[in-house]
């Protein structure tokens, strides 16, 4: 099936309203919080234990290279990508704060892939279309990201199709400045295939 | 096209520019994705080739804070023997154009990442990074002049009187110039007066490859001080980011940017001299690297047309911001030679330069040869660094600029 049923997209609201909540109290938290590791269990709150994150929209940030961390907390403090509880987090996130939760987000393992087993027909064409396109020159090919280029691997499903939606239509621009230039000619089918595929990338 | 159109697609020209967070509205995050839009290629990836290696090519991103002094790559520099690099001045992020004041100030202009001019001013032994212009629109061309700090964008040079007693309040910027198409594709300036005290204003093409009005693309222009007298000097010029007088002569010497995606060797950018004010073509963009005629814009053309560079500076390789050798410090073979910071290409899959190069010239004012001088700064195919501008303090020493890491170097020399 490969739409989202209303009953998922009802539950996943609920879930979005209370997590929106959550949300704004991370910048409260992280402002009570002294020391790196409490500042650090404030961002491990929404983005899961050890990086992993469980709360749909909101990435496993395991594992990320160092340039793309700093460079998302670059924009978020910025205000370059748009998420209100990013921004206040970010906010006041002086240069040597964004080294070194760079630096912290690249040592968190990567994320582990999903228990639920992958759709075969769309590993394929999602397995094609990455065979199509440039994304391994820039993603590596274990799509472990290095550089601004961020990891892809066994990142949540709908967070990379939200990710590569936005690109699409420009209301993400990114730190590097190809991404939406790489989907030109991409269905919303493709993307939900390319997503399907990375969530679940197979051991190569 | 439409305002949002075009908006649109300068945002996504230059995501990686820091000008997106200055303008990017703030959208809630759980929105639903908005539908589709029309699909707009950037600029810079008109002409990208669909497959292959060349097709993951894009502009080299810096990183987005300026690196720590202790990280710098001072140990990985290589120059000749004698020559010692130090660190000049850290954190000064996305540090480009660099110019010094009578009473010694350094200042340094930036581009897609700060939007800012700092100051560097010495205080007793250590070196203070002051910022003291911001949320300036591509602020890349500074000159300093009789007390006055000039700053271009794309739109419009503006000039800061008495700027070093008023570097922590600079005075309301007085306008001297703003007859300029003020695209963002190349629109971003170097500027500099020269020895007929008029300013040297450089109008790029708004493209990576196209025929534009060389009246009013494709050119440098020079205006008198008070932004009368608009006269150009030299057409065919794709992209200049870096000039400077023969200090004999008085006659202009610039680098320019050629075009990309020809293929990884083609075209070299070169190092050009223009002896016949107003009466010269440099080829763009019908002819490249004087000898190579534009696969789409050169047919029925022939490059003995155009001036030929006066000496090739490698494909893709960026070669930004040059200075005549007039010091003392530096040996008497780099007397009135040109150093010229290469930044490095993007559009090229094996990374070079990045690196300052020397060219040397005969007494008649040819090159005869361009050999490296300060290099070590690509390693695994990445920048380490990569150098902008360059000057020549009054000691003799030479500063270099590096937007990659945000810092400035001093080269010295003693035997």
């Amino acid at each position: 099936m490969r739409s989202t049923g209303s009953a998922t997209r009802s539950s996943t609201l609920a879930r979005g309203a209370a997590l929106a909540a959550l949300l704004l109290l991370a910048p409260a938290a992280l402002a009570l919080a002294a020391t790196f590791e409490e500042r650090t269990a404030v961002c491990l709150a929404c983005h899961g234990q050890g990086g992993q994150s469980l709360i749909p929209d909101t990435p496993s940030i395991g594992g990320q290279p160092f340039f793309f961390a700093v460079a998302q907390l670059f924009l978020f403090r910025r205000g370059g990508r748009a998420n209100t509880a990013m921004n206040e987090v970010a906010g006041p996130m002086t240069d040597d704060d964004l080294r070194a939760f760079g630096e912290w987000v690249s040592k968190l393992p990567p994320p582990r892939p999903p228990q639920e087993p992958a759709d075969p027909a769309r590993l394929k064409r999602g397995a094609a279309l990455v065979r199509q396109r440039p994304c391994t020159s820039c993603h590596n090919p274990d799509f472990s990201g290095r550089e601004q280029m961020p990891r892809l691997a066994h990142q949540r499903e709908e967070y990379l199709l939200r990710a590569m939606r936005e690109y699409k239509s420009g209301a993400r621009i990114g730190y590097g400045s190809s991404m939406s230039e790489e989907l030109i000619g991409l269905s919303d089918a493709d993307l939900q295939d390319l997503a399907h595929f990375l969530a679940n990338l197979p051991a190569r | 096209m439409t305002a949002s159109k075009t908006r649109r697609r300068l945002l996504v020209a230059f995501a990686f520019t820091g000008l997106v967070s200055m303008t990017l509205p703030a959208t809630a995050q759980q929105q639903p994705a908005p539908a589709p839009k029309e699909e707009e290629v950037p600029f810079w990836a008109i002409g990208k080739p669909k497959t292959g290696p060349g097709a993951a090519l894009a502009p080299v991103p810096a990183f987005p804070v300026a690196t720590p002094a202790d990280k710098l790559p001072i140990a990985k520099m290589k120059l000749p023997p004698g020559f010692k690099a130090e660190v000049y001045a850290a954190n000064v992020f996305d540090a480009r154009g660099l110019r010094q004041g009578d009473k010694g100030t350094i200042f340094v202009s930036s581009l897609f990442g700060a939007g800012k001019v700092y100051a560097i001013v010495d205080k007793g032994g250590t070196r203070e990074v002051k910022t003291i212009l911001e949320k300036m629109e591509l602020p890349n061309g500074i000159e300093f002049n009789k007390g006055s700090l000039y700053v271009a964008t794309p739109k419009a040079i503006t000039r800061y009187d008495n700027i070093e007693a008023m570097l922590d309040k600079p005075g309301d910027p007085v306008k001297v110039y703003d007859d300029l198409p003020g695209d963002i594709p190349h629109g971003w300036k170097f500027i500099k007066i020269g020895p007929d005290g008029k300013l040297y204003v450089p109008v790029g093409a708004p493209c990576n490859l196209c025929d534009p009005s060389s009246d009013k693309y494709a050119h440098i222009r020079r205006i008198n001080l008070d932004g009368s007298g608009m006269e150009i000097v030299a057409r065919g010029v794709r992209n200049t980011v870096g000039f400077d007088f023969h200090p004999k002569t008085g006659e202009l010497w610039f680098t320019d940017n050629q075009r990309d995606w020809l293929s990884e060797d083609m075209p070299n950018d070169e190092l050009n001299h223009l002896t016949r004010p107003g009466k010269e073509h440099f080829g763009y963009p019908y002819c490249h690297q004087g000898d190579f005629l534009d696969p789409e814009f050169g047919w029925g053309k022939s490059c003995a047309d155009y001036t030929r560079p006066a000496a090739l500076l490698g494909p893709h390789a960026a070669p930004l911001g040059m200075r005549f050798y007039t010091g003392s410090m530096f040996p008497a073979q780099y007397q009135g030679a040109i150093f010229i910071a290469r930044h490095g290409p993007w559009n090229r899959t094996k990374k070079y330069a990045a690196d300052i190069v020397v060219a040397h010239l005969d007494k008649n004012g040819k090159v005869t040869k361009v050999e490296p001088f300060l290099t070590g700064l690509v390693e695994n195919n990445s920048y380490l660094g990569r150098p902008v501008d360059v000057l020549v303090l009054k000691d003799g020493s030479l500063l270099v600029s590096d937007d990659h890491n945000g810092a400035v170097y001093r080269i010295s020399y003693s035997k």
